[in-house]
């Protein structure tokens, strides 16, 4: 019992950015049946860019999921985006599509392969020259990554065979093929993603399994724990925080729970807004299906693209619209998770509870360490009928600050707010795609000119805020004025919408953009936090000083891009997003350089006020602070626990006592106290504890069920 | 520790330290005028927000902090916002400085001549100077100028004028407003006047404190001001005191700027213009009020010669690299930054031990002229004046020693030692007579037999006190081995750890009275013994320690070192167990010392002049009120306990026979 022990975390944050919007607005000038015309232009738009491959057609779907399946989940299976040979489709060693990259072709210009995205196939003249001179890069310098995945240096499975004879029997489809196998040993932190472009492998997942549905998951997780063998739920595989690396002392098989062909949207409830998903499914399949439907969720990270839903719980994810739809917190109703003791969730979907600690916030953000989310209710709200970007342009980034500060004091945040530092904007700039017309050209010049010789902003001080906007169009218009005359306060101008689009699309080119960096001797990544707005100028200007400062230190021999944003603003603070990238050239170990340099930034963000993290998760190479930062609430949470432990063993040790309680229980006290701490080596050590406090029974309702498996 | 960044232990020998220029050469080759109406454009921080000295005072009335106090004080007293606001508006205007150029380039010339009539030479570390520029770039800059003399911020401001570095904001004494007008001239020139003392008025606290911060985080201009608080009348280094460096670091602590630098700037002058009058007040005689009328009456002063000043720019230190490791900063995460709150202990003692870094970093890099070897032999030998040969074979060993021990001494190698000795004996005419071929400490020309025994004994102890300040500029130097040297004479047995006990016991004691980093015992003793087994004093193995042959005359010089305060301290304890009569409080408490040591020295019953500096009675005291011998009682009254005393005395005198200090035994 108990043995499947679910290594460190799972599951894909979702920073690593990837996100796109169709066009700047839709259009919707004309009345009529306007949202019809948004919903198909979205359409149109999402089909545009994010093109569905066709299916791969492999879909073996287990006996027990058939039953389940109607016709329209065959519709939907056609239309899903990830097949489960992921490599066909994607880069193993890099992000995202492998048609889609950037280059620096013949002529030495930046240029952007394959169709899926606006950017696709365009020439960024730009780009070569920022990239040369923010680095010191030459294009002489190549670090090309290892072109084919070399079969011979992976190391064979370590298999549990009677896990997998009875895995053979469940029908549940399995692979150790070694392609399958690599792509799912490593999440998008850099180190890994250094690691993969040399070729380099550590320890991998032994077996890949595709259950295709809940009960599926939970006869995987099942058999994980009789046969004594290891469970790391794998999503969309964009995590950076180290939660997918397989402890490299793990002598158990381990097995990847892939959860992408889990993907179908079981039911969309139109009283009440909610939609009920399979964990699997990814953010874009998601978005599409939805619309289809005239709804959204509205919940957009970054990494949309690839991630999914059970990884946006696991993780605590933020998507950039929250203002308006909220986190992943506000959005989840109800989620079903499998743990090695049994099934977690909610007896009802009722929109609050006042029974003692919440559930879900303890399945929320724990990276898959306590179990496999393998369903979630979500809200959906009807589709925007209008959307609007916007920017603004301030002469230095302290007017910015406050005019982000004010607007999140009159709680009229658009749907996205964004305030970028001097560097990002010009960062911003050089990824502008080569202009068409001259009138085009000229108008920018004409621009340029008003803005800094006219109204006397310093090119090197002033810094950009993007803007969209959401909602019926007269509200949007409103708004947008609204905003425009707190900005005009702050000495901001309005600087258009091509330029709000811009900095969006910087976001989602950025994962992209890494990996170009990495072919001539450029590293970087990013991380993120939340903080007092007291306290945003200073931590922006202190952790880039420190970034700037530890590099020098560390032997970087030239001044690496330190930069950052104000990505989300609360009533209480907001959210910073660094980036931070570096030319490596005739350091050793750059990677080791780099985690320094970045441990050094993290103890300066908390030095500042700020936490180890907004939305990526808790990483591994944090580890040191992970546990001073959570110290405090942990502790405590662990001397309970461990009390209730002694006191609780007989409930501990026979789930099936408490499952016949639960039919005749009036009033039931879950408590989940949840701890995983790690000693010296990598192993996660899960506290679990499914308490129950069962009262005289009144044949009252059952309050939360719960279903043990053995 | 703290800081290793601060100053640097291991060989004393291997010290790096720049050379200097001469900053008054081209000052006699080109024109005043000139130069004090050049083109002044000094290099700004990089991160300053351009702002005028207006601006700086209503960014600080208007700030956070002081607008939280301004609620409070109105909320506990019922005054009206206002008027509490008008209250911190006035305390800012009493307050601020108002820096003009025009005032600055009058100062330049008139000191440019006054310097030029009183030193040969004002010398500068330029490579100091160029670490500064930097540094005034990088982050905001704190200059940290020991002060033994009026002339010390006058001399600062030249300095940073004549280099073309933006002029520092100085903290000064709220004494000098008393001087009509040149009170509002050193206003002009960048000075900033605070009270001596605000005790527990709050708004007067958050006014200043944000006023230098605001300073601080603008990087406005260097903001400058002295670790010693004021100036030291016996040429050693005072204790620091901390209110103002924590509020410079706290802006670094608390986020706002990246970090800040402070510089450690020694200013060492061959004589010091307030010689004589630091004596008197040392003797009881009251400190002249500052008054623009007896600067006039200085004006004889301008006669005389004084040597030489040597300024060393320090090291700039990083508050970030110092606090690494030492001070969470997490701890200010918690609670709005504008809300004043005590300060965690670590933090304390981090603010503590850094000014103690400072101060000792000031104390490395101070320049020792031979005088001060002079000083330091004649008065070990007041009893029998040696001859003119032996004071120069003695400072030429003296001179060896201390350089073996780290001094930043000036000795000038090219000339004959005799020709030094003598030229230095000429420069301090005023303290040394020889006659018959010997060295005596005398006034020339002062015929005393008119005079009472008792003015007699007091004008000569003013000879001795003078002479003594310029000794203790080398205290430093030969501090850590005198008290080992000390610990050895006083404990029988060889054995190190003894020794230590002693050292430790010596160095806790007084720790008022000198400069000993707090929580540096143990270095501070291994360190001492590795100089005197260096030069061969002492043979130290792994649990014993042993004088050599050759050892006696380092040791008999070091322990001569501690003498006088041996004795003072001795006398001290003596003073409170036989006469400490009931109503003796602090204030009455130097004055009735005095007299008991007056009465002792004329009846023959001591003989260190030295005992007499009220200085050492103070030290002394607050050493006996830290380690609980005495205690403060109501209305300032002093309770002795005399049980405690007792063995504070056994310890210092009944286990420190020094060889000829039976007579001092009362």
């Amino acid at each position: 019992m108990n043995a499947a022990h679910f290594s460190p975390q799972p599951y894909d944050s979702y920073t690593l950015s990837r996100r796109q919007h169709g066009s700047s607005m839709a259009s919707g000038s004309d009345g009529g049946s306007e949202s019809q015309q948004v919903a198909q232009q979205r359409l149109r738009i999402i089909a545009g860019h994010l093109r569905a491959p066709a299916d791969s057609g492999s879909a073996i779907v287990a006996a027990e999921c058939k039953a389940q399946g109607s016709e329209a989940d065959a519709v939907q299976q056609e239309k899903r985006t990830m097949p489960r040979r992921r490599q066909d489709i994607m880069k193993w060693n890099g992000w995202g599509y492998s048609d889609s990259r950037f280059l620096f072709n013949k002529k030495g210009q930046a240029e952007f392969t394959g169709k899926r995205y606006r950017l696709s196939g365009m020439i960024i003249p730009g780009l070569k020259d920022w990239f040369e001179s923010t680095f010191g890069a030459s294009l002489q310098h190549k670090t090309p990554p290892t072109p084919l995945l070399n079969n011979n240096a992976v190391q064979a499975p370590t298999l549990n065979e009677p896990f997998v004879d009875d895995l053979k029997s469940s029908g549940i489809p399995f692979s150790h093929d070694a392609e399958d196998r690599v792509f799912r040993s490593h999440g998008h932190c850099l180190h890994e993603i250094f690691a993969m472009r040399e070729g380099r492998f550590g320890r991998l997942p032994d077996v890949v399994v595709w259950p295709n549905c809940h009960n599926d998951v939970v006869k995987v997780v099942e058999l994980a724990c009789k046969h004594n063998v290891c469970v790391i739920p794998y999503g969309g595989g964009t995590s950076v925080s180290s939660a997918l690396e397989c402890p490299a002392d793990e002598a158990r098989c381990i097995v990847s729970l892939d959860t992408s062909q889990m993907n179908r949207i079981l039911w969309i409830d139109e009283k009440n807004l909610t939609a009920h998903l399979e964990a699997g499914i990814i953010g874009q399949d998601l978005e599409r299906q939805l619309n289809e439907s005239g709804y959204c969720t509205g919940h957009e990270p970054d990494s949309m693209e690839f991630s999914s839903v059970g990884g946006w719980v696991a993780t605590r994810a933020s998507g950039m619209k929250k203002n308006i739809y909220g986190n992943i917190e506000d959005l989840v109703v109800h989620v079903k998770m499998v743990t090695p003791r049994g099934v977690i969730e909610k007896s009802c979907q009722g929109p609050r509870m006042s029974t003692g600690p919440d559930v879900h916030h303890f399945i929320m953000g724990s990276e898959g360490t306590l179990g496999v989310v393998t369903e979630v209710t979500m809200k959906i709200r009807p589709m925007p009928e209008y959307q609007k970007y916007g920017s603004v342009v301030f002469p230095n980034f302290e007017k910015g600050v406050a005019c982000l500060r004010e607007v999140a004091k009159q709680r009229c945040a658009p749907a996205s707010i964004r305030l970028m530092d001097n560097e990002q904007f010009k960062f911003g700039h050089a990824l502008k795609p080569q202009v068409s017309s001259l009138f085009t050209s000229f108008l920018d010049g004409l621009k340029k000119l008003y803005i800094t010789k006219f109204k006397g902003f310093d090119q090197n001080r002033l810094c950009v805020a993007t803007l969209l906007f959401e909602g019926d169009r007269e509200k949007v218009l409103q708004h947008e004025k609204q905003v425009y005359d707190i900005a005009a306060k702050f000495g901001g101008l309005a600087a258009g919408e091509d330029n709000g689009q811009r900095g969006y699309m910087l976001t989602f080119v950025i994962a992209y953009l890494r990996d170009l960096g990495m072919d001539y001797y450029v590293i970087g990544e990013s991380f993120e936090t939340s903080v007092p707005w007291d306290r945003v100028l200073d931590i922006c200007r202190n952790v880039k000083a420190r970034i700037v400062g530890e590099c020098k230190d560390k032997g970087v021999q030239f001044p690496p891009l330190s930069t950052c944003r104000v990505t989300q603003t609360y009533d209480a603070g907001a959210c910073v997003y660094f980036y931070f990238a570096f030319n490596y050239r005739g350091l050793a170990d750059p990677v080791h350089v780099y985690e320094q340099v970045e441990h050094a930034a993290r103890e300066e963000i908390l030095a500042n006020g700020g936490s180890l993290s907004h939305h990526h998760g808790g990483k591994t190479s944090s580890r040191g602070f992970s546990f001073a930062s959570r110290e405090r609430s942990y502790a405590c949470a662990r001397l309970n626990v461990q009390d209730l432990c002694d006191t609780m063993t007989n409930h501990k040790h026979n789930p099936n006592t408490e499952v016949c309680n639960c039919a005749g229980v009036s009033v039931v006290v879950i408590i989940i106290l949840i701890l995983y701490v790690r000693l010296a080596g990598q192993i996660p050590i899960i506290f679990l504890i499914l308490i129950m406090f069962p009262l005289p029974n009144e044949g009252g309702v059952t309050g939360v069920s719960r279903r043990a498996k053995s | 520790m703290a800081s290793k960044a601060v100053y640097t232990r291991g060989d004393p020998m291997l010290k790096k330290r720049d050379d200097f220029e001469d900053m008054l050469e081209e000052r006699r080759i080109s024109s005043d005028l000139r130069f004090a109406a050049k083109c002044f454009m000094p290099v700004l921080y990089k991160g300053l927000t351009p702002c005028t000295p207006d601006t700086l005072k209503s960014a600080a009335l208007h700030s956070d902090p002081v607008n939280y106090v301004i609620h409070q004080v109105a909320k506990e007293t019922g005054k009206a916002l206002d008027d509490v606001r008008a209250e911190a508006e006035a305390i800012l205007d009493e307050m601020a400085h108002r820096l003009q150029l025009s005032t600055v380039r009058f100062f330049a010339f008139m000191l440019s001549k006054v310097f030029k009539t009183l030193f040969h030479s004002v010398n500068v570390n330029e490579e100091g100077i160029q670490r500064l520029q930097q540094a005034i770039q990088e982050h905001p800059v704190v200059l940290l100028p020991s002060h033994r003399s009026y002339m010390d911020f006058l001399l600062m401001s030249y300095i940073l004028y004549t280099y073309d570095l933006s002029l520092p904001v100085i903290a000064a004494g709220m004494d000098f407003m008393g001087m009509k007008f040149v009170g509002e001239m050193l206003r002009m020139s960048g000075a900033f006047f605070i009270r001596r003392s605000f005790g527990g008025d709050r708004l007067y606290w958050a006014v200043f404190s944000e006023y230098v911060k605001t300073i601080v985080k603008n990087g406005y201009a260097p903001v400058e001001f002295f670790l010693e608080g004021t100036r030291s009348r016996t040429a050693k280094s005072l204790t620091p005191k901390l209110g103002l460096l924590n509020i410079v670091m706290e802006p670094f602590l608390k986020g706002e700027v990246f970090d800040v630098s402070l510089v450690p700037v020694s200013i060492s002058y061959e004589r010091i213009l307030e010689e004589a009058l630091y004596a008197r007040e040392l003797l009881g005689v009251p400190k002249p009020k500052e008054s623009t009328s007896g600067l006039f009456k200085a004006r004889k002063i301008l006669r005389e010669d004084y040597g030489s000043i040597h300024v060393y720019f320090g090291q700039p230190v990083s508050v970030r690299s110092l606090a690494h490791g030492h001070v969470d900063r997490c701890q200010f995460n918690l609670m709005p930054r504008h809300i004043p709150a005590r300060p965690r202990e670590e933090t304390v003692h981090f603010v503590n031990n850094t000014a103690y870094r400072l101060v000792r970093a000031q104390e490395e890099n101070s320049v020792l002229k031979p005088w001060v070897l002079l000083a330091t032999l004649l008065l070990q030998k007041q009893e029998a004046p040696m001859t003119l040969d032996e004071l120069t074979e003695r400072a030429v060993w003296l001179r060896d020693l201390s350089r073996q021990y780290g001094a930043f001494l000036h000795w000038p190698d090219q000339m004959h030692p005799s020709e030094v000795v003598s030229s230095s004996l000429a420069l301090h005419g005023g303290l040394v007579r020889v006659s018959e071929g010997r060295v005596h400490l005398e006034q020339a020309g002062a015929a005393e037999a008119a005079s009472s025994p008792e003015d007699q004994l007091l004008s000569r102890a003013v000879l001795v006190l003078s002479c003594a300040s310029y000794r203790n500029q080398a205290l430093h130097v030969f501090l850590r081995p005198a008290l080992v040297a000390s610990a050895v004479r006083a404990t029988s047995s060889a054995r190190k750890v003894e020794v230590f006990d002693c050292f430790r016991f010596l160095r806790d004691v007084f720790s008022n009275e000198f400069i000993l980093c707090p929580g540096a015992t143990m270095q501070d003793f291994e360190e001492a013994c590795y100089l005197l087994e260096k030069t061969g004093a002492l043979h130290v193995t792994q649990h014993d320690m042993a004088v050599t042959k050759r050892g006696q005359k380092t040791l008999d010089f070091l322990t001569g070192m501690l003498e006088p305060f041996l004795q003072g301290y001795l006398v001290v304890c003596r003073f409170l167990l036989e006469e400490s009569a009931e109503a003796l409080t602090q204030k009455s408490f130097i004055p009735a010392i005095r007299q008991f040591i007056i009465k002792h020295l004329l009846q023959g019953r001591l003989t260190q002049l030295e005992v007499l500096s009220s200085d050492l009675h103070k030290n002394a005291l607050a050493a006996l009120l830290r380690l609980g011998a005495v205690r403060r009682a109501q209305q300032d009254t002093l309770r002795v306990n005399k049980v405690k005393l007792q063995s504070v005395e056994d310890a210092l005198g009944g286990k420190l026979p020094p060889p000829n200090v039976a007579s001092a035994r009362l």
